[in-house]
């Protein structure tokens, strides 16, 4: 059997994606989104929030989709970085950014930009 | 007969003094003090913390009552001492006692600054020095209002902290532009300010009061300079201090700005020492007490004809506000000849210097993240050439010479007389000798016999790791320490709390037990998931966004973000059909690694999320259920061949192995739990290293615990003999279910059994067959809800959302 039901969305003129409903994603967790070759993670908080990173920690690549996610932050499952929602940055003495994306509520749908980024990501 | 001493105030520098002298010779001098305060010596340092309200006076009083009494000192309270006379050798109070005195300390600390002002006599005007001044300001304050404080230095900023902790508006004037600029350079001086901003409290630099304004005798207000005027009920003078010398010059004494000493403490008097803040050494004064405590161990030393010599001190500070973390050290002004090295980091708050001459380190000012304070304090007062690790240097010493980034093996790193506590003077040797000579085993003990984390309590997190280096794991911080940042509460008391007050779900725990942060954090929500799950068995609806991702999706993470998967295997015991299952999953999902494991089992490893649910349904229908090799629970029960095979075995290992696990499997523990049946003393399965170990023996079977193999190693104890293949699964089972009710998270039962003591486990398991059978049944009754293959629940459609994506999109958007 298979259990596998994504749906394939395609997005608006302004490039807002309709990617699903609050209740889709379980209060404190997420949702991972396929966008090709990149996975994006959808977030939401104890507060109804939504947050969307790209799914990849800047430590060593760990999926933030897999972790605890607790107040605005995600701790990363693979070795325990926590990651700012709202602006994939690290926090603490850890030092990096994910590509975090806007994303609106419109009623209970969650719309997703992935035109441009919220906070720019610099390499070094 | 017994030489008299008598010494004059009963501060922080002559207590000590007291102490090195008693310590070195107990009956050597009659020892009288008189005392301007009206109390027993207590620690200055924490009168912040009293002031915030985080600290009462029982809780910073260094000597009590008692403590001059079974010394037989004669402490004259609320006795100021209004002259001395050198001829006569005697000193008499205010109030007319007369003392007389073979030898004089005089300690008599300083006196805080007053700005002469008009308005200086105003009722409200208060200064920051002993507990009299903490008990105005706590009055003042209960009838709210605005404080303005006049200096912003340590004081000024204690004082003003401890204020709003309490309620009041509070605004600091200072005259510099920048906040501490004797102990800070200008970038810390501005993130201090920013901090004291953010808690709300108004901070004016450059600042000139001209007048403090009053009506009807009481303070109203400040007029500055620039004539802005504020508000205000009380002000707080915290301008300086100045050595208190009077009643030594009256005498006689040669003084300057405080009294003068030579190197072995004595002034022009050869009867008469002086110590403390009142003291002018080599052309010093001191307002910490560092120096002043090796002032107070030469003295002891020369009072007792010794030829001890003080020759100065360099000083380290810290701010108390708790939240703040700041260290300076040193002299950090630029000049020609120095260099620099900076380290910021902007979104931790984090602001580090370092100035070099000569590549040593001279000045040292630290904020936001202060834990190397000490190292570098030490390098500085040594002189190290620093030219080696000038380019990681800044990163502090976890950073130097490959040496692990684990703070404890940064603390195990220290030379033997790196300086732990800075106010107490006391070094890494002093401590590590004392807890092995004293078997010194928690942080209170340590205390009382070193001093070290005894004054400002800053390096108390050093002094821990120090512990937990030396004593290894029989330091047991946790038994102290709180769950996590977002509680004061340890683990302990989480449990206590959790059953005493019928709290059924997390939301409920943080609310009744004042979690600090909205819905915790990684480390306590776990922790408390867990609590709930074995305390409240047929309520508790398990909360899976509080479990670790392996738990949650019960399969075990990879690096690569991919999962591996581990069938049971009962007891290590296979067939054909089983491998023949693996063997054709691994073809269908193209599973890049098979590997027989430490547990006696096969791990399937590389594989994608979204197919889980998949291999566990062609798994399951092989028979398989989940081996849990993700669980803070029941892992595996290792066996060896025994009674059916082996020529020396005594019992049926493989068989008890197997009924061990059919019942235990699925059950959770606070750390995880392995089991191994061994069929004789040979011990095949390694049940000694084991958290319960069987071994099987000719009269039964022999019962082990808190046995490790992993991160440290550890044979196990015997918990009994017991007849029966029923009696060895009840106690065993009874065992783990203590465990289950007592241990707290993370806790291997070598740990528990440790902290708890192996007797006391004996004592319920052994010997009390009533604790036996409930714990038994306890564990029996949780089984109920537990024993459900997690696989085969998501096989049928459970937690769908985690194996599926959201959503897939298009890569080109659509116009
Ligand atoms: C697969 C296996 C290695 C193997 O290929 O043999 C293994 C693999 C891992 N072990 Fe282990 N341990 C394995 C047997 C052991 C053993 C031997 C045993 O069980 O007899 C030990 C020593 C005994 C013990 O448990 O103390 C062992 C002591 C550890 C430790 C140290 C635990 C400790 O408290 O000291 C960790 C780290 C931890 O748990 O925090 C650990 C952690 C891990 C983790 C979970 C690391 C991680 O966090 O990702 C590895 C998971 C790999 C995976 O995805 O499956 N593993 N690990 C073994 C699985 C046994 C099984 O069938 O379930
Ligand atoms: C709020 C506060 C916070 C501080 N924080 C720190 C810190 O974090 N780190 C640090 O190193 N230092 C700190 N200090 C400074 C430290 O407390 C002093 O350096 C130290 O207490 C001085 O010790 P002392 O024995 O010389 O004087 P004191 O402790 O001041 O004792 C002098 C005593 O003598 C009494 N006395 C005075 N004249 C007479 C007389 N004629 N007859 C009888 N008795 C008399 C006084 O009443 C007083 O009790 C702080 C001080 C304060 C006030
Ligand atoms: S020993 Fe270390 S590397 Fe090997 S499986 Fe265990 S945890 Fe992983
Ligand atoms: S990959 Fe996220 S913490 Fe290491």
């Amino acid at each position: 059997m298979n259990i596998n039901t994504t749906t394939t969305v395609s997005c608006d003129a302004d490039k807002w994606f309709k990617v699903g409903k609050i209740s889709d994603i379980p209060s404190r967790g997420a949702r991972c989104i396929n966008n090709g070759d990149m996975k994006i993670a959808i977030f939401r908080t104890q507060d109804d929030q939504i947050f969307a990173l790209e799914d990849k920690c800047p430590h060593s690549s760990g999926p933030l989709s897999q972790g605890i996610v607790h107040d605005g932050c995600v701790t990363c499952p693979l070795h325990n970085w926590v990651i700012s929602l709202e602006s994939g940055l690290a926090q603490g003495a850890d030092k990096g950014a994910t590509k975090s994306f806007p994303t609106k509520l419109d009623g209970e749908t969650i719309l997703l930009n992935l035109s441009y980024t919220l906070a720019e990501v610099s390499e070094d | 007969m017994k030489k008299k001493l008598v010494v004059i105030g009963n501060g922080m520098a002559p207590g000590r003094m007291l102490e090195d002298l008693y310590d070195k010779a107990p009956d050597a001098y009659d020892v009288t003090i008189f005392n301007a305060e009206p109390r027993v010596n207590y620690n200055r340092l924490m009168l912040s913390p009293v002031l915030s309200g985080e600290k009462t006076y029982e809780d910073i009083i260094t000597h009590d009552d008692a403590w001059y009494d079974e010394k037989n000192i004669t402490l004259h309270k609320a006795a100021r001492i209004s002259k001395i006379d050198r001829e006569a050798k005697t000193v008499t109070s205010e109030r007319g006692v007369v003392a007389d005195y073979d030898k004089l300390v005089i300690a008599t600390g300083s006196n805080p600054f007053i700005i002469p002002l008009p308005g200086k006599d105003l009722e409200g005007v208060l200064t920051y020095r002993d507990l009299d001044d903490v008990d105005k300001m706590i009055d003042y304050s209960k009838k709210g209002g605005r404080a303005v404080v006049i200096g912003g230095g340590l004081l000024g900023l204690e004082a003003a902290a401890g204020l709003r902790e309490q309620g009041m508006e509070v605004t600091v004037i200072h005259l510099m532009p920048t906040l501490m600029e004797r102990q800070l350079d200008q970038a810390a001086g501005y993130l201090l300010e920013k901090a004291f901003v953010d808690r709300d409290i108004q901070v004016l630099c450059e600042a000139n009061t001209k007048e403090i304004l009053g009506e009807d005798g009481k303070v109203a207000g400040v007029l500055l300079a620039d004539s802005t005027k504020i508000d205000a009920t009380i002000v707080v003078m915290a301008v300086g201090i100045r050595p208190s010398a009077d009643l030594a010059k009256d005498a006689g004494l040669d003084t300057n700005r405080g009294i003068l000493v030579s190197d072995d403490m004595l002034t022009s008097d050869p009867n008469i020492y002086a110590l403390g803040e009142c003291v002018e050494h080599r052309e010093q004064v001191y307002g910490l007490v560092a120096p002043l405590y090796e002032m107070a161990s030469t003295i002891a030393e020369n009072l007792l004809e010794g030829s001890s010599e003080y020759t100065g001190s360099v000083t380290a500070t810290k701010l108390k506000v708790t939240g703040i973390d700041l260290y300076s050290a040193g002299d950090f002004a630029e000049a020609e000849d120095r260099q620099e090295i900076v380290l910021r980091d902007a979104t931790a708050g984090v602001y580090k210097r370092l100035v070099l001459k000569d590549d040593k380190i001279i000045g040292a000012v630290l904020y936001g993240e202060t834990s190397d304070g000490p190292w570098f304090f030490d390098m500085l007062k040594k002189g190290t050439n620093v030219s080696e690790m000038r380019d990681t240097l800044i990163f502090g010493q976890a950073y130097q010479g490959g040496a692990a980034l684990d703070p404890t093996a940064a603390v195990a790193a220290l030379p033997d007389d790196a300086e732990i506590c800075g106010c107490n003077g006391v070094c890494k040797s002093t401590i590590v000798n004392k807890i092995n000579e004293l078997n010194l085993t928690t942080i209170d003990e340590v205390r009382a016999h070193t001093k070290a984390s005894n004054s400002c309590g800053t390096c108390t997190g050093l002094v821990e790791q120090l512990m937990a280096v030396t004593l290894g794991d029989s330091f047991d911080p946790d038994a102290v320490q709180s769950m996590c940042k977002c509680t004061d509460l340890g683990h302990g008391d989480v449990r206590r709390l959790i059953v005493a007050k019928e709290l059924k779900t997390i939301p409920e725990v943080m609310q009744e037990l004042e979690w600090k942060t909205s819905c915790g954090c990684a480390k306590c929500r776990p922790a408390l998931n867990y609590y709930l799950v074995a305390d409240w068995p047929s309520e508790y609806a398990d909360d899976y966004q509080s479990r670790y991702i392996n738990e949650r999706v019960h399969a075990n993470i990879q690096k690569d973000g991919t999962y591996s998967v581990v069938p049971r295997m009962w007891g290590g015991v296979t067939n054909a059909k089983e491998l023949r299952a693996i063997a054709d999953a691994c073809d269908k999902y193209e599973i890049p690694l098979v590997k027989c494991t430490g547990g006696q089992r096969i791990d399937m490893f590389g594989i994608k999320k979204e197919d889980l649910p998949a291999i566990w349904a062609d798994l399951g229908e092989a028979g398989f259920v989940s081996g849990q090799a993700y669980a803070k629970g029941l892992r595996t029960v290792k066996t060896c061949v025994g009674t059916d095979w082996c020529r020396f075995g005594t019992q049926d290992s493989t068989g008890l192995g197997i009924k061990l696990e059919k019942f235990m499997w699925g059950s959770w523990t606070p750390a995880k739990l392995k089991l191994a049946v061994s069929g004789c003393p040979r011990n095949c399965s390694e049940a000694t290293c084991k958290d319960i170990g069987i071994i099987c023996v000719d009269s039964g079977f022999e019962i082990h615990f808190a046995g490790a193999a992993g991160l440290d190693i550890k044979g196990t104890e015997v918990l009994g003999i017991v007849p029966t293949e029923e009696d060895a699964l009840e106690y065993v089972v009874a065992l783990a279910q203590m465990y289950r009710e007592q241990g707290f998270y993370l806790e291997r039962i070598y740990k528990w059994a440790k902290r708890i003591g192996y007797d006391e486990v004996r004592a319920q398991i052994m010997d009390n067959p009533q604790k036996r059978k409930t714990y038994f049944e306890n564990f029996v009754e949780s089984q109920k809800y537990a024993q459900i293959d997690p696989w085969s629940e998501r096989v049928s459609g459970k937690d769908k959302h985690e194996f599926n994506p959201l959503a897939t999109l298009e890569l080109e958007p659509a116009e």
